[in-house]
């Protein structure tokens, strides 16, 4: 076997992740950790400053309630939220997010980072929920924030090691195993309690673009789904898994058009010049009530622009042109304020993209684009699974103590699993949290993770021989490349195994294809979900004959086990939901219809790790009485 | 080609103790070849072209050339990255040039204090969370 030195870190609380959520639970719960003399510990994959989805920056904060001024309710979110997921959401987390998020926000504030204000010191929105920001440094400050926090609790923090599997006691999860992508090291996490927040996932559906603009996905690259990974094989009831996002962006470089949509009033229209959220509003009907209410759901808005694309009606445009030129119309009589509003609103238009989608900007250079002379093309994405944004998936959790509802079995954000919690996108049914709301129900979950440990933290007991036998299944990929390699005069061809980008082309095939991926214009149907089902079965024996050339290929070897484990939760959870809930995100055929009286309901799975079975479930909305 | 090294300009950061980029690349792409003292992106085709590492580069020896799928050759999105600021030199394809500035933090740099001065109190059991309500400018909401 390869020589991985084994190195064992014991602590109290377990953080996996970097990114804004683990960020909330690290900053959250080092401060009471400290009061309770325990130790906190947190594992990123990359470097905390620029690790996560935010690694980039962003230009807008995309929650923040406005409690503080009167503005909006808690109640008025979770409508919001339920709205645009048709129906389908935990609105006790979803209102446990929205009552702590403004102090997130603030702390943020206070922390460095620049939120827009108006002359009354008001914050400047971009919509009703949307802050502007300069965020170029956003992820920096955050992460600066935790690890002062971190330092003055007397924790560690390990960046570059790379968490592959939760360590378990029965039910409860003691800890998780994983290696270093630095050195040949083998590390074992022995925790009291432990918080998955390693992101969503992205690359299980073939991308757009395939050759070098492969890694152009909206959301990174570096989500992996690690997270779904680690709390399936724990055997943590997952929910939403058939909720995957697909945004509509600026095409190919998939830059935002929040900025365009709200502050500019810019329309979307097809090749025609109809704008298919006018020409097709009849459609809205056939999706009641959700279609008939405002703000109209992502997936719907998707929708209809899909249709059009299906009559052959696309390129889609956004009427950046028409948009301006209407700004220039209000300001007619004095050019020279429209002149000084032109400055300022490109201005704010390249920042939208320079601070969170800097090849958007390159493209548009690139293409001596001038947006008052001519529209851009916008197109739907390829399928991503990020249960912060308007997607759902992730683990089912445990919801807060004080609200009266049917889910709770344990701390608030425990998965069902013992010790396990999970936020931001590995926790499901909790949308539109984006990162101010990721961080806040971190900041949740740090705190209930430490007072599971003052009541319940028990030491953890691992089976030496359980960490033997995971050390050898992690590192067979890099024992099974020296044992072959040799055999053929180009070591990437080579049948007795496969590299980690052949497995990957091969699991997107199957995902595009089957599942509604691009190239199948987002619908699937039951037959086509067998015959994924079918395929995956070659897919997962053959997963086991991976081959790492270097401890690099190693860490994409498994990142990609990850994303297998994501899309068949996706599957078999798409193949049980039999109906056509969120058209725009993924299209059932043989059920075309929303079926409210049946499936008005999550759609929940969970993966026994013991027998190896799948079982699968209906669990029922709850909704705050009265909201 | 998302990002890439200028030979002439790489040192492989020997005078500092890590290799910036190598260091920072949040997709774990770029690479030391230590015989060569030169840093390369090991797989561009996984490249987010967040360019972290072309900011972080104390040399200035990184750039990006968009992904030849899609980006057409000649145009360049320079970041200069100080301590609150961030200058951009957006070059397009004909030859005219944009430059942007925009603020990065309020802020020193390492001073982000977790608690940011708010009241804190010691009570586990309750909803609020280390610094609210203070930090919430209300009492904690509840159905």
């Amino acid at each position: 076997m390869a020589n991985f030195e084994t190195v064992e870190v014991k602590t109290d609380l377990l953080i996996l992740g970097g990114g804004f959520s683990a960020c909330g639970v690290a900053t959250e719960a080092a401060y009471w950790a400290k009061k309770n003399g325990l130790k906190v510990t947190l594992v990123d994959k990359a470097a905390l400053d620029r690790s996560g989805a935010v690694a980039m920056g962003l230009s807008a904060i995309n929650q923040y309630v406005g409690l503080r001024d009167g503005d909006n309710t808690c109640e008025d979110y979770v409508r919001y939220v339920r709205q645009d997921l048709m129906g389908i959401s935990r609105e006790d987390l979803v209102y446990n997010i929205a009552r702590h998020v403004d102090s997130t926000v603030h702390l943020f504030e206070k922390w460095g980072l620049k939120i827009w204000t108006d002359e009354n010191g008001k914050y400047v929105h971009e919509g009703r929920w949307q802050l502007m920001i300069n965020g170029e440094s956003y992820k920096i400050l955050i992460a600066e924030a935790a690890k002062n926090a971190i330092a003055d609790a007397g924790g560690e923090i390990y960046e570059r090691v790379f968490i592959v599997e939760p360590l378990m006691d029965g039910n409860k999860c003691v800890g998780a195993v994983g290696f270093s992508t630095r050195e040949e090291k083998f590390y074992v996490f022995k925790a009291k309690a432990t918080v998955a927040t390693m992101g969503g996932a992205v690359h299980v559906f073939r991308p757009r673009s395939v050759g070098e603009g492969f890694g152009r996905s909206w959301y990174p690259p570096f989500n992996t789904g690690s997270s779904a990974y680690f709390t399936i094989k724990a055997g943590a009831e997952m929910t939403c898994q058939e909720v995957r996002f697909i945004p509509v962006r600026f095409k190919d470089a998939y830059g935002p058009v929040g900025a365009w949509f709200l502050l500019f009033k810019s329309r979307a229209i097809s090749a025609e010049g109809g704008e298919y959220m006018a020409v097709r509003k009849d459609e809205l009907q056939n999706w009641a009530p959700y279609g008939l209410a405002k703000p109209i759901p992502a997936n719907l808005r998707n929708y209809l622009g899909m249709l059009d694309i299906d009559a052959g009606l696309g390129p889609l445009y956004m009427e950046t042109d028409e948009a301006i030129n209407k700004i220039a119309e209000e300001f007619k009589d004095d050019p020279k304020a429209f002149k000084k509003k032109m400055k300022e609103l490109e201005a704010e238009a390249w920042e939208d993209f320079l601070d969170m989608t800097i090849s958007q900007a390159h493209l548009w250079a690139a293409l001596n684009v001038k947006p008052e002379e001519k529209h851009s093309e916008i197109a739907a994405c390829e399928p991503y699974f990020i249960g912060s944004h308007s997607g759902a998936s992730g683990a089912w959790v445990s919801g807060p103590e004080d609200l009266d509802t049917p889910y709770k079995w344990g701390y608030a954000n425990m998965t069902t699993v013992d010790g396990l919690f999970a936020a931001g996108d590995a926790s499901g049914a909790s949308s539109h949290k984006f990162s101010s709301g990721s961080h806040a129900e971190g900041r949740i979950t740090g705190k209930a993770a430490i007072k599971y440990i003052v009541e319940k933290g028990a030491e953890p007991n691992v089976d030496a021989a359980k960490v033997d036998e995971l050390k050898t299944k992690i590192l067979n990929p890099i024992d099974r490349y020296p044992q072959f390699n040799k055999e053929t005069t180009d070591p990437a061809i080579n049948p007795n195994y496969l590299l980690w980008r052949q497995f990957m082309d091969r699991l997107q095939k199957i995902m595009d294809e089957y599942a509604g991926g691009v190239t199948a214009a987002f619908k699937t149907s039951k037959a086509n979900l067998e015959r994924a089902m079918e395929l995956f079965v070659y897919l997962k024996e053959d997963s086991e004959k991976l081959a790492a050339e270097n401890i690099y290929s190693l860490e994409r070897c498994w990142e990609n086990m990850h994303r297998m484990w994501q899309a068949e939760a996706h599957v078999r959870t798409m193949l049980f939901r039999e109906e056509t809930r969120w058209p725009g995100y993924y299209f059932r055929s043989d059920t075309p219809k929303m079926d409210e009286e049946n499936w008005h309901c999550f759609a929940n799975c969970r993966f026994d790790p013991a027998s190896g079975e799948w079982e699968m479930m209906k669990k029922d909305v709850w909704n705050i009485p009265g909201v | 080609m998302p990002s890439f090294v200028i030979t002439e300009k790489c040192d492989g950061c020997k005078g500092q103790d890590k290799t910036a980029c190598m260091y920072i690349c949040p997709n774990d792409l770029m690479y030391l070849d230590m015989d060569k003292m030169k840093a390369y992106n090991r797989d561009p085709s996984m490249c987010w072209e967040c360019q972290c590492c072309v900011k972080i580069c104390p040399q200035q020896a990184m750039d990006v050339r968009g992904y030849a799928d899609f980006i057409p050759l000649g145009a360049s999105c320079v970041p200069l990255r100080g301590s609150e600021d961030i200058m951009w030199t957006v070059k397009f394809r004909d030859g005219s040039v944009k430059r942007f500035k925009f603020p990065i933090r309020t802020t020193e740099e390492g001073t982000a204090d977790p608690l940011a001065g708010y009241a804190t109190h010691d009570d586990l059991n309750n909803e609020a969370l280390a610094t609210e309500p203070e930090s919430l400018g209300i009492d904690v909401p509840t159905v």
